[in-house]
């Protein structure tokens, strides 16, 4: 998958991403499976809403964590969330 | 200190997964059906109140998945209340449905009230095996209903148990499953519990049936892949180590049954042990303080070879019903695994079954009538195991 800056990227329908206190972390919720997140995977997830670009979504999170180099972290996690069919661009 | 610890209990997990089995009533009689042989039993049933009660307790706890089964759930008319408090809860709502009992205005009344996927399970991929083995006409409404469930957006998971009268079709039944766009595959090789125990005779597959089928099923899995996930796993009599069963006792599955009692897994009320019921306690105590969940938790039960073999922390010694049903000791290694002294006679059983299935394919023996899954053999078969219990 080759992500553009201007792609905007959406939880796919058969995937859910919520919170979990218990566990205290972003989860992937699918047909009887769970994936935790570590902490940054849940900060990009919970960036994916289907009206945020890749750009800005990486623009937030540098902006979030003060750093100015995130880029190809996120595009690396986004490429595999892409791949894993957790999400998909937004016609 | 350390050690110590070790041979105690574990730290202790929340449920992870909450299986509702909402009713033992079901339209089918599948002969490899996995509920208990004491169905009949099973008349006072949860109410929708209890449900949800039952629902709260287990998501405040941690629980993300929630499995709503049965029997056939879709015979609850309050099913449609019950997902819509499980998707508010933020529980992850999966339904396992043989799809009777399912019509279009009620996939979307499903869908208005949050429902996230829904499982259909098909007996064979022809029509005349599947309705033979689910006792009755249901074959056309399935497709039907699995067109319905693709149009309505949700992740389709089919299921189709395997077993020894539908393993040679396999090649139909993947293509079956493409045809109907499903997102995943699961080929469920029958577990030898409840029904499937009583007519094990006639379901176990030889060892070349299951050879073929895993070529066949290696073939989809690439040919499918990124389209639809195929699962396939053969059954666990042909394998020399046991599975993990439910991932440990009481670590992070949770059934409860139709009448209210709190299970490890949906096969362990068959065990001579006790098990609370939701209706006497709440699901933390069920989970933390009861006896029965405490009963297998960590290794501090186990006897040899479990006791001081290496991969315990693997697999747990295997299934404990397993263990139960051909040791008669619920604690004893699952046979499966070869360093049980009783994985001789399991292999006995095998090959007595391998003969059985060699004859009857040449017309030698008349083939053992199938057992049917329901009420009236249930009482039937209840009734006699309690006259040989009194004898
Ligand atoms: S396996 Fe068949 S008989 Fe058993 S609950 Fe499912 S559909 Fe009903
Ligand atoms: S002896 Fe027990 S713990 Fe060891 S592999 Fe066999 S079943 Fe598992």
């Amino acid at each position: 998958m080759n992500i553009s800056p201007s792609d905007i990227p959406e939880v796919a329908p058969t995937f859910r991403v919520q919170w979990e206190a218990v566990q205290n972390c972003y989860v992937v919720l699918y047909p009887e499976g769970m994936v935790k997140l570590s902490t940054s995977a849940g900060e990009i997830m919970k960036r994916v809403d289907g009206q945020t670009a890749v750009d800005a979504i990486i623009k937030d999170l540098e902006t979030a964590f003060l750093e100015d180099d995130l880029e190809s972290d996120v595009i690396k996690f986004l490429e595999v969330a892409y791949d894993t069919g957790w999400i998909r661009n937004k016609k | 200190m350390i050690q110590a610890g070790l041979e105690t209990k574990n730290e202790l997990t929340p449920p992870l997964w909450l299986l509702a089995e909402l009713t033992y009533r079901c339209p089918l009689q599948c002969p490899y059906c996995s509920n208990p042989l004491e169905i009949a039993k099973y008349q006072n049933e949860l109410t929708t109140e209890d449900w949800i009660r039952v629902m709260q307790q287990a998501r405040k706890m941690g629980a993300t998945q929630l499995g709503f089964s049965g029997g056939e759930p879709l015979v609850r008319p309050d099913l449609e209340t019950l997902i819509q408090e499980a998707r508010r809860l933020g529980y992850y709502t999966n339904l396992i449905t043989s799809g009777v009992g399912m019509d279009e205005a009620r996939v979307k009344r499903f869908k208005e009230a949050g429902l996230d996927h829904i499982q259909i399970s098909f007996q064979a991929s022809d029509e005349e095996l599947n309705n033979f083995l689910g006792g009755t006409k249901t074959f056309q409404h399935k497709k039907e209903m699995a067109r319905i469930v693709k149009e309505y957006e949700y992740p389709m998971v089919l299921n189709i148990v395997i077993h020894r009268k539908n393993i040679d079709q396999i090649r139909d039944i993947l293509e079956m499953t493409v045809e109907l766009n499903a997102d995943y595959v699961e080929l469920a090789s029958t577990q030898y519990y409840g029904w499937s125990r009583v007519n094990v005779d006639q379901l176990l597959p030889t060892r070349e049936q299951l050879a073929n089928a895993e070529i066949v099923a290696k073939e989809y899995q690439e040919k499918m892949k990124g389209k639809s996930r195929i699962i396939y796993v053969i059954p666990d009599y042909f394998e020399n180590r046991p599975k993990p069963c439910m991932n440990g006792w009481g670590s992070i599955f949770l059934t409860i049954a139709p009448d209210g009692t709190a299970l490890p897994c949906h096969e362990a009320g068959q065990l001579p042990i006790e098990f609370p019921n939701v209706k006497d306690f709440s699901i933390a105590d069920i989970w933390h303080d009861s006896p029965g969940f405490n009963h297998f938790r960590g290794f501090g039960w186990m006897k040899e070879p479990c006791r001081s073999c290496d991969e315990k922390e693997k697999d747990f010694g295997g299934c404990r019903c397993q263990a139960f049903m051909m040791t008669g000791d619920a604690a004893n290694a699952d046979p499966v695994c070869d360093k049980s002294a009783h994985h001789q006679a399991l292999l006995e059983d095998i090959a007595r079954i391998a003969e059985l299935a060699e004859q009857e394919s040449h017309h030698k023996v008349g083939e053992k009538p199938l057992v049917f899954r329901n009420m009236k053999n249930s009482k039937k078969i209840t009734k006699e195991a309690e006259k040989t219990v009194t004898v």
